[in-house]
C-alpha cells in the first residue's frame, strides 16, 4: 500500500526529482518570489532565449475561417509581444508589466495545430505541442467540446490553457480546471444581457419557442435563456432538440408557425444557426404577425463570421457578442488598427479574445517574475485590468472565468461597408451579468499536478 | 534457407517486436518520436490488424468499426470511474462488451452480404454515434465526452485502499503510471500480441476457410460448407480488436467522446487498410504510420517552419517554394492526403504494401545479378 | 391535420432533393459499378456554380468608406445595377435560375473529365480501390474550393418574386398557417422534371436503350459492336449533371461551403442502397421515403413518445428495410453483392 502511495506522489514523470520538494508545495503561499526557480515543471525554459506558446486553432472543418482568424490574431500578438509592429494593446493594457521584449526577455515563438474540431484531434495536437514541441502555455479552439476536453488534458499535464472560443456554462462550471482560462463570456451571461433588452424591445408578454443544438452547449444555452425570459414574464411555449448538422431544418420549423409563439430563440451555433436562421427567414416567420404582435427572431450567440455566412437573414435580429470591432475604446481601436493594418480587414470576435488572452497570460509571467504555472496562474487569479477592449474586466479567481461588460447586437439593417454586419445596441454593465461561481458547480482541483 | 526461415512466425515476430519496441529510437528523424504520436501509431495499428482480418480475409467492407472503438473506450473509462484506475480491468472489459456489441451486430450485418453489408454497419455505427452524442449523455456525456471525476466510487481501488489524489488519479499498471513511455511500451505490448494473433488466423486452416468466403462464397455454399459461424467469428474478432484499441485510446488519455463512433472514423481504418494494402499483414500498420503521420506532423507545420527549412535557398527561390509549399501542410495537409490517396492507388494497386513488394523484387533482381557474377556468399 | 399535411410537403421537399442526389449516385454506382465517394463534391461544385455565378454577376464598384481608417472598407454596387439600374438589379435577383445555364456545360465538362481521367481505368479495378481514389478526389476538390472561397458558408438568395411563402392553407380552404416556401416548392417540381428527364432519356432513346442494356450486359453489347465505352462516360456525365444540377438549386435552402458534399454523402449511399443497387426508380422511391419519415420522426408528438427518433431514423429505416427485402427496394440480383 505504501508502495502505491509513492506512486502516487510521483505520478507525473517529470516530477519525480522533485518529490522531495512535493511537499512544501503545498503551502507555496508562503514562498517569495523566485524562489520558484528551484521548482521544476515541465517545459521549463531554463536559460533558454525563447519560450513556445500553442496555438491549437481549427484548420480544417466547418470552423476553419474562425480558427484561420485566431491565427492572425495569435501571430500579431507574438509580433507584439516581441516588440515588433506598434505594439497593438500592449499600449493600452493596464496594469502592464510587459516590456515588448518578449517575455521575462525571452523571444516568444510558436507551434501550431489542427484540432479538426474533434476532442481526440484536439487533445493529440495538444499533446504534441506539449511531449514534442515543449510548449509552456496552450491556447485556441473553437467549441465548447474541444474547450473542455483540452482543458482537462492540460491540468493533467501542467500545462496553462487559456481557451479560444467557448460559449457553454460548463467550460468554467462544471468542468473548470485550475489551469483553464476563459476569457469569452458565456452562455448565461448572454441571457442575463439579452433579458434587459428583449424586455424593452418585445415586451413582457411573448411566447417564446426554442429550437437547440442537442448536445451540451445548446442544452446550457437554452436553460439560460429560458430562465431569462420566463423571469420577464414570457412563456415557454416548446423547446425542441434538434440534430447537430441537421441541414435541413424545415421539419423542426414548421411546427413554429402552429405553435402560437410569437418568438423563436434559435440555440444553434455556426452552421446550424446561419441553416436554421435562413430557413427560418425562408419560411416567412420574420414578416408573420401572432397573437397580435410582430414575430421575431433571437439568436443568443452572434459572431461576425456567422453573420456573413448568413446574410441578409440576419438583418434585424438581436443577439449577443464578446465584443466588436466597431465598439469605441482605446483598447479596441489600438486592436483594429493593428490588425487592419496587417490583414486588411477588422478582427472576429475569435481573434480578439485570443489575442487578449495571449497578452493576458504573458503579462502574467511577466508579473509573476517567473513562468512556474502555479503561480502564474495565482497572478491570473483575480487579475483585474483594463484597456482591452471590454472594459474593467476581472479574471475571478473562483471560476476563472472573465467578467466584464457584455455586448448586446443586432444584425445591421443598412451597413454601410462589407465589414459592418452587427451594430452595437447596447453595453451591457459587467454589473448585470455576474452570478455566483457556486451555481454551476465543479472544482478547479490542485495548483500543483 | 533464408527464405525459409524468414517466413517462419517466430522470426517475423521477433523482427515485428523489435521494430515496434526501437521505434522511439527509428521514428527520430522524422520527428515522430513522442509519446502521444507513438502511442496513436500503436492503437491505430492494433485497430487496423483487426480491421484487416474482416475485411482482408473474407472480403467484407464494415463500414461502421468505428462503433466498437467507441463502445471500448466508453467502457474503459467507466472502469475507470467505478472500479480501478488499473488498466487491466479496463482492457478486459472493453475486450468482452464490444465482442458482446460486435456479435449483435454482426449477427444481424451478416445476413446480407457486399454492399448491403456495408451500409447495414454503417447504419448501426450512426445510430450508435448519434445516440451517443445526444439521448444518451447520461452514460457518454454527450459532446464533452466522458471523462473521470473526483467523485468517482473506483470499488477495487477504495478496497485495495488507494490513497485520494488532490487531481485527478491517473491509469496505471500495477503502480506504473500509463501515460508517456510506459502508456507507449503497453500499448506496443498488445501490439505485437494482436499482431502474433492475425499471424495465427491468417496462417490457419480457419485463415485459408475465410479466404475461400471471398474468393467465391457461392461456391462454398453449394459446397455444403457453412460460411455464417467463420464470418460471424471474424466479425467479432475484427470488434474485439477495435474495443482493445478503444480502450487503449482511454488507458493512455482518459476521456472517450462520441465522435469516435462517425462514420468518418470508420472510413479512415478503411482508408488505412486499403492504403496500405488489404489483406497483407503489414500494409495496414504502414497505412495508420502515414495517416496518423500527416494528420499530427503536417498539419502542425506552418509558414514559420517552412521558412526555417528553406532558409538555405536564395530569398526570392525560397518565398517561391515557400508559398507553393505552404499550399500543402498546415490548414492544407487534407489536400495533401487526398492527392496522396490519389497517387498510390493510380500508381499502386495494392497499396502501400505493394510498392514495397516491388522494391524489394527489384532488390532482389539486383542482388541475384550480383550474386551469379560473383560470389554465392548470401546464400549462408 | 395542418402539421401532418405540411410534414409530409417538407418530407417531399427532403425526398426531391435525396432522390435527385441518390439518382446520379445510382447511374455511376448502380449501373457503371463505381463506388463514386467523390459524388456528394459533384453536388457542392453544383452548388458552387451558383455561387461563383452570383459572385461573377455582383462585381461591385468599390466605394471606400471613409470613416473607417484601418484597413479598406467599401460600400459595394455592382457594376449591374450602376450600368443597367433595374434591369441589371433584376438580373442579380435571378441569379440562382440563372446559374443552371452556367452549370451545365460546366457539371458535364467535370463528369467527362473526371471519367476520362481517371474513372475509366477503375472499372475494373476492386471496389476499395474505388473507395480510395474518390475519396481522394472527393478531398482534393473540397480542399481546392475551399481555397478560393473559404471555409464559411456563402448565402444565397433566390429570386425576390419566390422569397416568401405560398399560402397553401387559405388556396385550399385550410388553416392560414399552412404555408411553404415557394422555392422549396419550386425544388420539389424541378427535382421531379429532372428525374422525369433522366427517365424518359434512358426508357425512350436508343441511346438508353444501348445503356440499359450495357448495364445488365457489358460484354454482349460490346460484342454487337457497339462502343459502350463512350456511351459509359456520357453516362457518368450525366450522373455529374444531375449531382450539379440538385446543388445548383439547393443553394437558397442551404447557403453553401466547401463540406457539405461530405454531409450528403453518407445519406446519398445510404439512399441508393436502401433503394436497390442498380434500380433507378428504387433510388427515388427511397429518396421520398426517407424524406417524409424523417419529417415524421421530427414531430414534437413522436419526439416525445421516442426521445432521438429523428436522429437515427434514416439509418433504423435502412436497416429494416435491408433486412426485410435483401436487395432493398427494388434492386437487382448480383449487383454489387459481392
Amino acid at each position: 500500500m505504501s508502495k502505491k502511495q509513492t506512486t502516487q506522489q510521483q505520478r507525473r514523470d517529470f516530477l519525480k526529482a522533485s518529490a522531495a520538494t512535493g511537499v512544501a508545495a503545498s503551502v507555496p503561499l508562503i514562498f517569495s518570489k523566485g524562489a520558484y526557480a528551484a521548482e521544476k515543471f515541465r517545459n521549463d525554459p531554463g536559460t533558454g532565449k525563447s519560450i513556445k506558446f500553442g496555438f491549437n486553432v481549427p484548420q480544417t472543418g466547418a470552423y476553419a475561417d474562425e480558427g484561420a482568424d485566431e491565427l492572425r490574431a495569435y501571430k500579431l500578438a507574438v509580433k507584439h509581444l516581441n516588440g515588433e509592429g506598434d505594439g497593438g494593446m500592449l499600449n493600452t493594457m493596464k496594469p502592464m508589466s510587459l516590456k515588448g521584449n518578449g517575455v521575462l526577455g525571452k523571444k516568444v515563438e510558436y507551434v501550431t495545430g489542427d484540432t479538426q474540431t474533434k476532442s481526440d484531434a484536439a487533445r493529440a495536437s495538444a499533446k504534441r505541442m506539449i511531449e514534442k514541441d515543449g510548449v509552456l502555455m496552450i491556447t485556441g479552439g473553437s467549441s465548447s467540446g474541444v474547450a473542455i476536453a483540452v482543458q482537462g488534458l492540460c491540468q493533467e499535464m501542467g500545462t496553462i490553457f487559456m481557451t479560444g472560443l467557448t460559449h457553454s456554462n460548463d467550460t468554467t462550471g462544471k468542468d473548470k480546471k485550475r489551469y483553464g482560462f476563459r476569457h469569452m463570456f458565456n452562455a448565461y451571461m448572454s441571457g442575463r444581457a439579452l433579458g434587459p433588452v428583449l424586455e424593452k424591445e418585445y415586451g413582457t408578454e411573448r411566447r417564446a419557442y426554442h429550437l437547440t443544438a442537442d448536445y451540451t452547449w445548446g442544452w446550457t444555452q437554452e436553460q439560460s435563456m429560458k430562465d431569462t425570459t420566463e423571469a420577464l414574464g414570457w412563456k415557454t411555449v416548446k423547446t425542441v432538440r434538434t440534430p447537430v448538422g441537421a441541414g435541413d431544418f424545415s421539419q423542426y420549423i414548421t411546427p413554429v408557425l402552429n405553435s402560437g409563439a410569437d418568438v423563436l430563440i434559435l440555440n444553434h451555433y455556426g452552421k446550424d444557426m446561419i441553416n436554421s436562421l435562413n430557413q427560418a427567414v425562408q419560411f416567412g416567420l420574420k414578416d408573420k404577425v401572432v397573437n397580435g404582435k410582430q414575430f421575431e427572431i433571437v439568436v443568443p450567440l452572434f459572431s461576425r463570421l456567422m453573420a456573413q455566412g448568413a446574410g441578409d437573414a440576419i438583418k434585424g435580429i438581436l443577439g449577443s457578442t464578446n465584443w466588436n470591432w466597431q465598439l469605441k475604446n482605446a483598447g479596441t481601436n489600438a486592436f483594429v488598427k493593428s490588425f487592419g493594418a496587417e490583414y486588411g480587414f477588422p478582427p472576429s470576435q475569435a481573434a480578439h479574445t485570443c489575442y487578449v488572452q495571449t497578452l493576458l497570460y504573458a503579462n502574467a509571467c511577466e508579473q509573476a517574475g517567473t513562468f512556474y504555472p502555479p503561480e502564474v496562474i495565482r497572478t491570473l487569479e483575480d487579475f483585474i485590468f483594463d484597456g482591452m477592449g471590454n472594459g474593467e474586466t476581472l479574471y475571478r479567481g473562483a471560476d476563472h472565468q472573465c467578467f466584464k461588460d457584455v455586448l448586446v447586437v443586432r444584425g445591421n439593417p443598412n451597413p454601410t461597408s462589407q465589414f459592418d454586419l452587427l451594430k452595437v445596441e447596447q453595453v451591457v454593465p459587467r454589473s448585470k451579468v455576474e452570478y455566483d461561481p457556486s451555481i454551476f458547480g465543479g472544482e478547479l482541483g490542485p495548483y500543483k499536478v | 534457407m533464408m527464405k525459409l526461415s524468414l517466413k517462419s512466425n517466430w522470426v517475423i515476430m521477433l523482427v515485428f517486436a523489435v521494430v515496434v519496441l526501437t521505434a522511439p529510437l527509428w521514428l527520430t528523424p522524422i520527428g515522430a518520436n513522442y509519446p502521444d504520436l507513438l502511442q496513436k501509431f500503436a492503437i491505430f495499428g492494433l485497430f487496423a490488424i483487426g480491421y484487416n482480418i474482416l475485411f482482408g480475409l473474407t472480403g467484407y467492407l464494415s463500414f461502421g468499426h468505428a462503433a466498437f472503438l467507441g463502445v471500448g473506450s466508453y467502457t474503459a473509462v467507466w472502469s475507470f470511474k467505478l472500479l480501478s484506475m488499473n488498466v487491466i480491468p479496463a482492457v478486459l472489459f472493453s475486450l468482452l462488451v464490444s465482442g458482446v456489441f460486435a456479435l449483435l451486430i454482426g449477427y444481424v450485418s451478416l445476413r446480407r452480404t457486399g454492399i448491403y453489408f456495408s451500409i447495414l454497419t454503417l447504419a448501426f455505427a450512426q445510430m450508435s454515434y448519434s445516440l451517443a452524442y445526444s439521448v444518451l449523455t447520461p452514460i457518454t456525456n454527450g459532446e464533452t465526452g466522458l471523462q473521470l471525476s473526483l467523485q468517482d466510487p473506483r470499488v477495487l481501488d477504495a478496497m485495495a485502499g488507494v490513497a485520494k489524489t488532490e487531481g485527478l488519479p491517473s491509469t496505471n499498471l500495477f503502480g506504473q503510471i500509463m501515460s508517456g513511455y510506459p502508456g507507449f511500451y503497453f500499448c506496443a505490448a498488445l501490439l505485437i500480441i494482436g499482431f502474433y494473433i492475425s499471424l495465427k488466423i491468417f496462417r490457419s486452416p480457419y485463415g485459408l476457410k475465410l479466404m475461400a468466403i471471398k474468393s467465391n462464397q457461392t461456391r462454398m455454399k453449394y459446397t455444403g460448407f457453412n460460411t455464417r459461424p467463420y464470418l460471424l467469428s471474424a466479425f467479432v474478432i475484427s470488434g474485439m480488436y477495435a474495443g482493445v484499441a478503444g480502450a487503449l485510446m482511454a488507458v493512455t488519455d482518459p476521456l472517450a467522446g462520441a465522435e469516435r463512433m462517425q462514420w468518418t472514423a470508420s472510413g479512415e481504418v478503411v482508408l488505412m487498410t486499403i492504403l496500405g494494402g488489404v489483406g497483407t499483414l503489414i500494409g495496414p500498420l504502414l497505412g495508420v504510420g502515414i495517416i496518423k503521420y500527416f494528420e499530427n506532423i503536417f498539419s502542425a507545420l506552418n509558414e514559420k517552419v517552412l521558412h526555417e527549412v528553406f532558409s538555405a535557398l536564395p530569398d526570392g527561390l525560397e518565398n517561391l517554394v515557400v508559398s507553393v509549399t505552404e499550399l500543402f501542410v498546415g490548414e492544407g495537409w487534407h489536400l495533401t492526403l487526398g492527392t496522396l490517396f490519389m497517387l498510390v492507388v493510380i500508381f499502386l494497386p495494392g497499396g502501400v504494401m505493394e510498392g514495397v513488394t516491388r522494391l524489394i523484387t527489384a532488390g532482389k533482381r539486383m542482388l541475384g545479378i550480383r550474386a551469379s557474377s560473383g560470389s554465392a556468399g548470401d546464400e549462408k | 391535420m395542418d402539421a401532418i399535411l405540411i410534414q409530409i410537403l417538407n418530407g417531399l421537399d427532403k425526398g426531391g432533393a435525396y432522390a435527385l442526389i441518390a439518382l446520379g449516385l445510382t447511374l455511376a454506382f448502380g449501373t457503371l459499378g463505381v463506388v463514386n465517394f467523390a459524388h456528394g463534391a459533384l453536388f457542392m461544385l453544383g452548388a458552387f456554380c451558383a455561387v461563383t455565378f452570383q459572385q461573377v454577376l455582383t462585381i461591385s464598384k468599390k466605394v471606400k468608406d471613409p470613416s473607417i481608417t484601418f484597413f479598406d472598407a467599401y460600400k459595394e454596387t455592382p457594376y449591374l445595377e450602376i450600368w443597367w439600374g433595374d434591369t441589371g438589379r433584376a438580373i442579380i435577383d435571378y441569379a440562382v435560375p440563372l446559374s443552371i445555364l452556367f452549370a451545365i456545360p460546366v457539371m458535364l465538362l467535370i463528369g467527362v473529365i473526371m471519367e476520362r481521367g481517371l474513372i475509366k481505368y477503375f472499372y475494373k479495378r476492386t471496389h476499395a480501390e474505388q473507395i480510395l481514389v474518390t475519396f481522394g478526389l472527393a478531398i482534393v476538390i473540397q480542399e481546392i474550393v475551399r481555397s478560393f472561397f473559404g471555409a464559411n458558408p456563402l448565402p444565397q438568395s433566390a429570386p425576390a418574386v419566390v422569397a416568401g411563402s405560398a399560402a397553401i392553407g387559405s388556396a385550399l380552404g385550410l388553416s392560414d398557417n399552412l404555408v411553404y416556401p415557394w422555392w422549396r416548392l419550386i425544388y420539389l417540381g424541378f427535382s421531379l422534371a429532372v428525374i422525369f428527364a433522366v427517365f424518359a432519356f434512358l426508357k425512350y432513346t436508343t441511346f438508353g436503350m444501348v445503356v440499359r442494356a450495357g448495364m445488365a450486359d457489358r460484354e454482349t453489347v460490346s460484342l454487337l459492336g457497339i462502343n459502350v465505352q463512350k456511351r459509359f462516360t456520357i453516362v457518368f456525365a450525366l450522373a455529374a449533371l444531375v449531382a450539379g444540377l440538385a446543388g445548383v438549386m439547393y443553394a437558397p435552402i442551404l447557403p453553401p461551403d466547401y463540406h457539405m458534399g461530405m454531409d450528403f454523402l453518407v445519406l446519398s449511399f445510404v439512399v441508393v442502397v436502401v433503394g436497390g443497387m442498380g434500380s433507378l426508380g428504387g433510388a427515388v422511391a427511397a429518396g421520398f421515403l426517407l424524406g417524409i419519415l424523417q419529417s415524421f420522426a421530427s414531430m414534437n408528438e413522436i419526439k416525445s413518445i421516442i426521445p432521438g427518433i429523428d436522429q437515427i431514423i434514416i439509418y433504423l429505416v435502412a436497416v429494416v428495410i435491408l433486412l426485410v427485402r435483401p436487395r432493398g427496394l427494388m434492386g437487382r440480383e448480383g449487383v454489387m453483392e459481392d
